[in-house]
């Protein structure tokens, strides 16, 4: 008899069951643990703790892998540097003359722009801190697109602060361990944005997908778009500060209007967190969500009975009264300090 | 005893294949870029995923793709157990025509491994169009089916390597 005729013909099949009834059992454990993740929740669910020491022990390791390419780059920048000196002084000249020009631009416009606040009363963001941080892994699946980046909370990284390259916007940061962070790259399936159109400054959300140019969901109006506009944060939520530079809005092969990354310029190698507090975190939202005081009563004053008066020959077209004409004591009265309000769990 | 009539053991089979996909996949994550391209992303561990339904069946390939599956969902940041599913969703095609691939040429057998691919690959991309509300772009799940589907030779060659191991799964 030779093997062929298969002498143990009768364990295959209890073997081939058992195989998929352990894949049966390996799936629903897998599914449980899906539903049970929420990405949102990265800092409190039940798998943080493994996926924080996990980035903390992924983060060196790809960290020294990607040290001697960086080397090798470098010291093929500085060869090539080298050779072309001359072409590249040329270039910068050119450079240089241009930005000159734009320089006396901007202390004019800068200057213009400080008087007007100044007339307008005009409060802006105050400037927020940065952190410069380097990538050390990234995965740029269809499914995840985050990065780890070499900076954490010792640093005062905290999950939701934005990240930027030189070029623009590239992510924000969804979880945090002492030392590392992940940031959740503009590309991610789960990331959505509120950007707007600096031409229009119609607003809309920037939806990643996995794929190379994020989408421009729920764009409103017409003509609010066309290609070759800078799209920025709009700001819109107070998630992040308004007028980050985002990318350019390109028309994408299903017809709809995407946006080409601007830090697609460049490979993403350092970053800068910006340790920017979310308006929203600033406030105790218990306070907020409690129902203000009733308005107070409002005092009915004797009105004096009015005498009549001569007509006027000719009438006398209605003039708008200047703010500042009215007297203090038309003005309404100010309202009492703030009564105690009742007990109230906000709404959920 | 003969190198052929040697019990195959799990740490030969699936131990060593499963940190070597991981491995690799570790270094692929790092973040260079080789002539101005960023390296690929394939799902190293379809290899070991379609070779062990056709080495042989046994129960610890399920359980090691769920370990390496939920490895990967924490390297890349994905949800939990996204992997995990499509991983097993990749190695069952593979497990239930085993029979039929037994013998078969490479040109069958790499045709059965980009439809194993697909099948996870089509997973990945219902879950994760369910999980956040907005499909995937096809394009990219298409160019990660594509860096996986090349992988095939390492497939190739875990099979031939262990798929004579144990003479009663001929």
């Amino acid at each position: 008899m030779s093997f062929r005729d298969n002498p143990f013909g009768e364990v295959r099949l209890p073997l081939l069951l058992g195989a998929a009834a352990a894949a049966v059992v390996a799936l629903l454990v897998a599914f449980a643990l899906l539903m049970a993740d929420r990405r949102q929740t990265y800092q409190t669910g039940a798998s943080s703790a493994l996926r924080r020491a996990s980035d903390q022990v992924v983060a060196p390791i790809t960290g020294a892998l990607a040290a001697p390419v960086r080397w090798v780059g470098g010291v093929g920048q500085g060869i090539s540097g080298y050779f072309f000196a001359a072409s590249e002084n040329r270039r910068l000249k050119t450079e240089l003359a241009a930005a000159r020009t734009w320089r006396e631009k901007a202390v004019t416009l800068e200057d213009e722009n400080a008087r007007y606040r100044a007339l307008l009363g005009l409060t802006l963001d105050p400037p927020a801190p940065m952190v410069t941080a380097r990538a050390v892994s990234e995965s740029r699946g269809p499914y995840a697109n985050t990065r780890l980046i070499n900076a954490g909370s010792e640093r005062g990284v905290k999950v939701g602060h934005p990240v930027l390259t030189e070029n623009g916007l590239a992510g924000r940061v969804i979880g945090v361990t002492p030392r590392i962070s992940r940031m959740l790259m503009l590309t991610d399936a789960a990331s959505r944005t509120p950007v707007m159109i600096q031409r229009t400054r119609a607003r809309a959300i920037l939806t990643g997908d996995g794929g190379w140019a994020p989408e421009l969901s729920y764009l409103r109006g017409r003509d609010a778009a066309k290609e070759g506009d800078l799209v920025l944060t709009s700001g819109d939520g107070g998630v992040l500060p308004r007028g980050f530079a985002v990318g350019r809005v390109v028309r994408g092969a299903d017809g709809g209007w995407r946006v080409r990354l601007a830090t697609d310029a460049a490979p993403i190698d350092y970053v800068r967190i910006v340790l920017f507090e979310d308006f929203v975190t600033l406030e105790d939202l218990r306070t907020l969500s409690r129902p203000s005081p009733p308005p107070p009563p409002t005092p009915v004053p004797a009105l004096p009975v009015p005498k009549p008066k001569p007509k006027p020959t000719q009438a006398k077209p209605v003039q708008a009264i200047p703010t500042q004409a009215i007297p203090a004591q038309a003005k309404p009265p100010p309202p009492p300090a703030a009564q105690p309000a009742p007990a109230r769990e906000p709404a959920a | 005893m003969t190198a052929i009539a040697r019990p195959l053991r799990f740490s030969r089979w699936i131990g060593a294949p499963l940190l070597a996909c991981l491995a690799l996949s570790l270094v692929l994550a790092t973040p260079i870029h080789v002539l101005g391209l960023p390296l690929p992303e394939p799902v190293t561990l379809m290899v070991p995923a379609f070779a062990w339904g056709v080495i042989r069946p046994a129960l610890a390939p399920a359980f090691a793709l769920l370990l390496g599956g939920l490895a990967l969902d924490v390297l890349w940041g994905a949800p939990s157990g996204l992997w995990a599913i499509s991983l097993l969703a990749g190695y069952l095609p593979g497990l239930a025509i085993r029979n039929v691939l037994a013998g078969q040429s490479n040109l069958v057998l790499g045709v059965w491994f980009a439809v194993s691919c697909l099948v996870a690959q089509g997973v990945g991309w219902l879950i994760t169009a369910a999980v956040t509300g907005s499909p995937p772009a096809l394009a990219a799940t298409g160019l990660q089916w594509l860096s996986t589907v090349l992988l095939f030779p390492f497939a190739v060659w875990l099979i031939a390597r262990f798929r004579d191991a144990d003479v009663r799964f001929r």
